[in-house]
């Protein structure tokens, strides 16, 4: 053999050292960066995105937490407020919001006399533009509530209109207030002297105004009768079919159910809700109790998926064990096994329920997207009443031209992520401290 | 009694029978609980059982049975005119309602007496004005054939409540004393309450199979009345979508089917590749401490709920859309369109493929990876030639799932493509999904008789339909062609 190497040294030698690399070699490693490339940018694309869409909507929709507000004295005249001067409540009651809108307005343009700021190019009508329309309602209520203000001076600190608002946020300017029929270029001139002399402001406002309370409460109702509706049947179903189901046609089905149920489109569950709860049962339309029906049946089986894989992460140790000692099947399951699934069985409902938290097209369809402005009434009659939900209430806002609503959508969505964070922190929480390795 | 005092009464004599049951079992052995069968708890819930179910049954039956009764029987007496076909035989029974919970509420208040509700006429009162004071508005007279009805729609529920509660109370009552005299030391207690529990447990689970028998049920049922008013073949064949309320619409599914497929034509350009190579990097390339990162925060994306990407498709991504493609290029003006509702729609789909991808990516045994590395291929040659063929069925299966979730997403559409249904090919135009029709067809004022409102149940059966096969079609792929690796 050695005679052989030594006989033909150049034989089967390579032409080049290993060290360096062929062309061939080359190329076959710029394909391997370019393809570790790929992946790379595949990630930042989709975080960017992910960054872009939370910034424009912090950007967008944090300012609709801000309020423009006026503040400036106002005597409150009996003349005009309590024409028969007895401080009757129903008497009183007669002077109407227009009534009220013209005091806010007359004491406006009295305090900017006073301080003399100079209003020339707006009307005194234009004036009393400034001051937001909501304002006089509630000056009205408030006057009504508490007789005693009437003959007093009060320092009145009322909402500002809705584009003065937007003057002072950047959304309005004084380019686009030319186009704008609901404003004047001299109004937000005279905005800009107002926040000099400090009437104007802005100020941190919990959305009163901007009224996510109604929608709050309307969501809180459905997750609680989802919560109450949708967990013990999960449960139940998960341990049937975990722990006793047998294996024939029917536990097939039902398997096979669940497994297409979760892939169903969510509006199907809308049309589902609309045919059978509301025409075939008769329920009232868009009530809370309705929603929660439709979105227990849709998150079923997500909760199902995950109460099964907790129950089955338990070992099959521990119910030999108390099989062992004596324990039924069922005493089994309820007293050992469910115990030791249930932080799983936690986490899994909570992530189902924040996806439900944000569901919204079966919404629609069930007539939730109507204007609500009452609050609905306590449970269990509440369930009944009409109510809106909060992502129906970002979808709605958005659905209206005005980019002041747009504004007030994003702010509802900043509310929705905080929720929707919460649960997720609370779930990811309850697993790393519960969470048990066998 | 009122049925919520009924719940009450039940409940009370629910835990009565358990105490005594319990009581009793005990009583038999002489106060020694190592004599008995079961445990004494199982003896008192099989007491309580006993009066639970055959009383709540009795009373969700009646509760379902007697409006059905009461509303056979009111209608045969009433004069043929008012209940000529099923659409005012229903108005006529809401207003003997209306007007039977009007004379209750004027009871209530004190503006009537019982007797004077049951001899009431309308040629001595004015009933409406009379209903009007007391909170209850109508929206005309009162005929003498709806009063007289009404009354007697109010004894004959009466008489109906009266009976209600004699017999769930008599029945609670048999079943307290029939669980008491069943406690006996050697009673199988605990087998028959582990019975109950057991069917509880099945009930819960069927209830998938309702609502899924719900679901086709309540499409089958309301498709067919749409195809009773318009014909199938125009419905499928047409390539006209032009609903119109006052009649003569024409109401053809091949624009709104072009609309979904195109837009999620566009969704699956963007999602696929972004998905699969996230995955594959997270899955053969990434550090742990890269992977424990990015793999929750590409998550994040599915947790964000549909309606803020229909307002980033609206606010963000439709504008710069228009103002940096479509209107430079010349291909329209239109801030929706079918490349908007595409790219969200992408974007939602992202971490769905890379998390279904990157299961996949990982069950494939490093074994096959060794192999490849040891003959000399690098990395990428690796996953190309040996990882993406052994995962594919399992790739394609989660695309389809993709583009299922794609053709049925509904609020980016209905926010970010717009509502014209056209047959066109420029991406940068509006068009629109059956979802957003379903949306436009059911929210609002809806009459149920017409067609413009009963082909959403049309479209959404045809998107079950579809969505469903596409299911099936990938979890059949993924068991065909999955390969067994031991």
């Amino acid at each position: 053999m050695t005679d052989l190497s030594a006989a033909d040294p150049g034989f089967g030698r390579p032409k080049r050292s290993i060290l360096t690399a062929s062309d061939r070699m080359r190329r076959r490693n710029a394909a391997e960066t370019r393809f570790k490339l790929y992946g790379v940018i595949a990630i930042t694309i989709s975080l960017t995105m992910l960054a872009i869409m939370l910034f424009t909507i912090f950007r967008d929709g944090v300012s609709s937490f801000y309020q423009a507000r006026l503040a400036f004295p106002m005597e409150l005249s009996a003349e005009t407020l309590d024409p028969k001067g007895n401080r009757n409540r129903d008497e009183m009651a007669k002077v109407t919001t227009i009534g009220y809108q013209k005091v806010l307005a007359a004491a406006f343009k009295a305090e900017l006399d006073r301080r003399g700021i100079a209003q020339e190019g707006v009307s005194d009508k234009e004036i009393g533009e400034l001051i937001s329309k909501d304002a006089a309602g509630q000056l009205r209520a408030e006057v009504l509530a508490n007789p005693a203000l009437i003959g007093t001076t009060i320092d009145a600190s009322v909402l500002a209109a809705g584009r003065i608002d937007g003057y002072l946020k950047g959304r309005v300017t004084l380019e686009t207030a030319e186009r704008d029929s609901n404003v004047t270029p001299d109004q937000l001139r005279l905005a800009e002297q107002l926040r000099a002399a400090g009437m104007l402001t802005s100020s941190w406002n919990w959305g009163e105004a901007a009224g996510l309370g109604v929608a709050l409460l309307g969501s809180a109702y459905m997750m609680l009768m989802v919560l109450v509706m949708c967990v013990p049947v999960g449960v139940a179903a998960s341990i049937y079919l975990e722990e006793f189901a047998p294996k024939n046609r029917w536990t097939d089905a039902i398997e096979v159910n669940i497994s297409n149920l979760a892939a169903v489109p969510s509006i199907v569950f809308g049309i589902l809700g609309l045919a059978i709860f509301i025409n075939f049962a008769g329920l009232p339309q868009s009530s809370s109790i309705v929603g929660a029906l439709v979105i227990s049946l849709m998150t079923l089986p997500t909760i199902i998926i995950a109460t099964r894989a907790a129950i089955r992460a338990v070992p099959p140790s521990i119910r030999d064990a108390a099989l062992g000692v004596g324990a039924s099947k069922m005493q089994t399951v309820f007293h050992h096994v469910l115990p030791l699934a249930m932080p799983g069985i936690l986490t899994g409902t909570i992530l189902g329920l924040a996806s439900a938290l944000g569901e919204t097209a079966p919404l629609l369809l069930i007539g939730m997207v109507a204007f609500v402005d009452n609050y609905p009434s306590a449970p269990p009659e509440g369930f009944l009443d009409p109510a809106t939900a909060l992502p129906v209430q970002v979808y709605s806002w958005a659905s209206r031209a005005d980019p002041a609503f747009i504004e007030r959508s994003n702010g509802a969505i900043i509310v929705l992520l905080v929720f929707l964070v919460v649960m997720n922190v609370a779930a990811i929480l309850l697993r790393r401290r519960f969470e048990r390795r066998w | 009694m009122s049925v919520l005092m009924i719940l009450a009464a039940i409940l009370v004599l629910a835990v009565a029978a358990y105490v005594l049951s319990r009581q009793r079992v005990l009583a038999s052995t002489g106060g020694n609980p190592r004599f008995l069968h079961s445990l004494p708890g199982y003896y008192g819930w099989y007491g309580a059982l006993s009066v639970l179910i055959p009383a709540l049954g009795a009373l969700v039956i009646w509760l379902i049975v007697q409006p059905m009764v009461i509303e056979n029987r009111i209608s045969t007496n009433l004069p043929a005119a008012l209940t000529a076909d099923a659409t005012q035989a229903e108005l006529t029974m809401a207003d003997i309602r209306r007007v039977a919970g009007g004379l209750d509420a004027a009871i209530g208040q004190g503006a009537l007496t019982e007797d004077a509700a049951s001899t009431l006429s309308t040629g001595s009162t004015n009933i409406r004005d009379l209903l009007a004071s007391v909170g209850v508005a109508l929206a005309e007279d009162v005929s003498p054939e709806i009063l007289s009805a009404a009354q007697d729609y109010r004894e004959i529920s009466h008489w109906g409540a009266a009976g209600r509660t004699a017999l769930v109370i008599v029945l609670a009552a048999l079943g307290l004393f029939w669980g008491v005299t069943r406690a006996h030391k050697d009673f199988r207690a605990r087998n028959r309450v582990e019975q109950v529990i057991l069917a509880l447990l099945i009930a819960a689970s069927s209830i998938a199979i309702l609502t899924t028998v719900g679901i086709i049920w309540s499409m089958v049922s309301e498709t067919f009345d749409f195809f009773t008013k318009y014909p199938f073949q125009d419905f499928f064949f047409s390539l006209t979508w032009s609903p119109n309320f006052r009649g003569g619409s024409e109401l053809g599914i091949l624009p709104l089917i072009w609309g979904t497929l195109y837009i999620t034509l566009v969704s699956m350009l963007v999602a696929v590749p972004i998905g699969l190579f996230a995955a594959i990097y997270l899955a053969e390339y990434a550090s742990k401490r890269t992977r424990a990162w990015v793999k929750p925060l590409i998550e994040i994306i599915a947790g964000i709920p549909t309606v803020v990407f229909g307002i980033f498709a609206l606010v963000t991504v439709g504008p710069a859309l228009r103002d940096w493609f479509a209107e430079p290029m010349g291909l329209g003006n239109s801030g929706s369109s079918v490349m908007t509702a595409g790219i969200v729609i992408g974007i939602l789909n992202i971490p769905f493929i890379s998390s279904l991808s990157d299961d996949i990516i990982n069950a494939v045994p490093q074994s096959l990876r060794d192999g490849s590395l040891g003959l000399g291929a690098t990395k990428s040659e690796t996953v190309k030639q040996v990882v993406l063929p052994a995962a594919l069925p399992g790739i394609v299966g989660a695309i389809l799932m993709a583009a299922s979730r794609a053709i049925g997403e509904t609020m980016i559409v209905v926010m970010g493509a717009g509502a014209a249904a056209k047959l066109s090919l420029n991406p940068f135009e509006a068009m629109t999904t059956m979802t957003v029709k379903i949306v436009g067809q059911l929210t609002g004022d809806t009459d149920f008789a017409a067609p413009e409102t009963l082909v959403a149940f049309a479209l959404g059966m045809t998107l079950f339909v579809i969505t469903l096969g596409l299911n099936i079609f990938a979890l059949w792929i993924v068991r065909k062609y999955r390969e067994q690796y031991e």
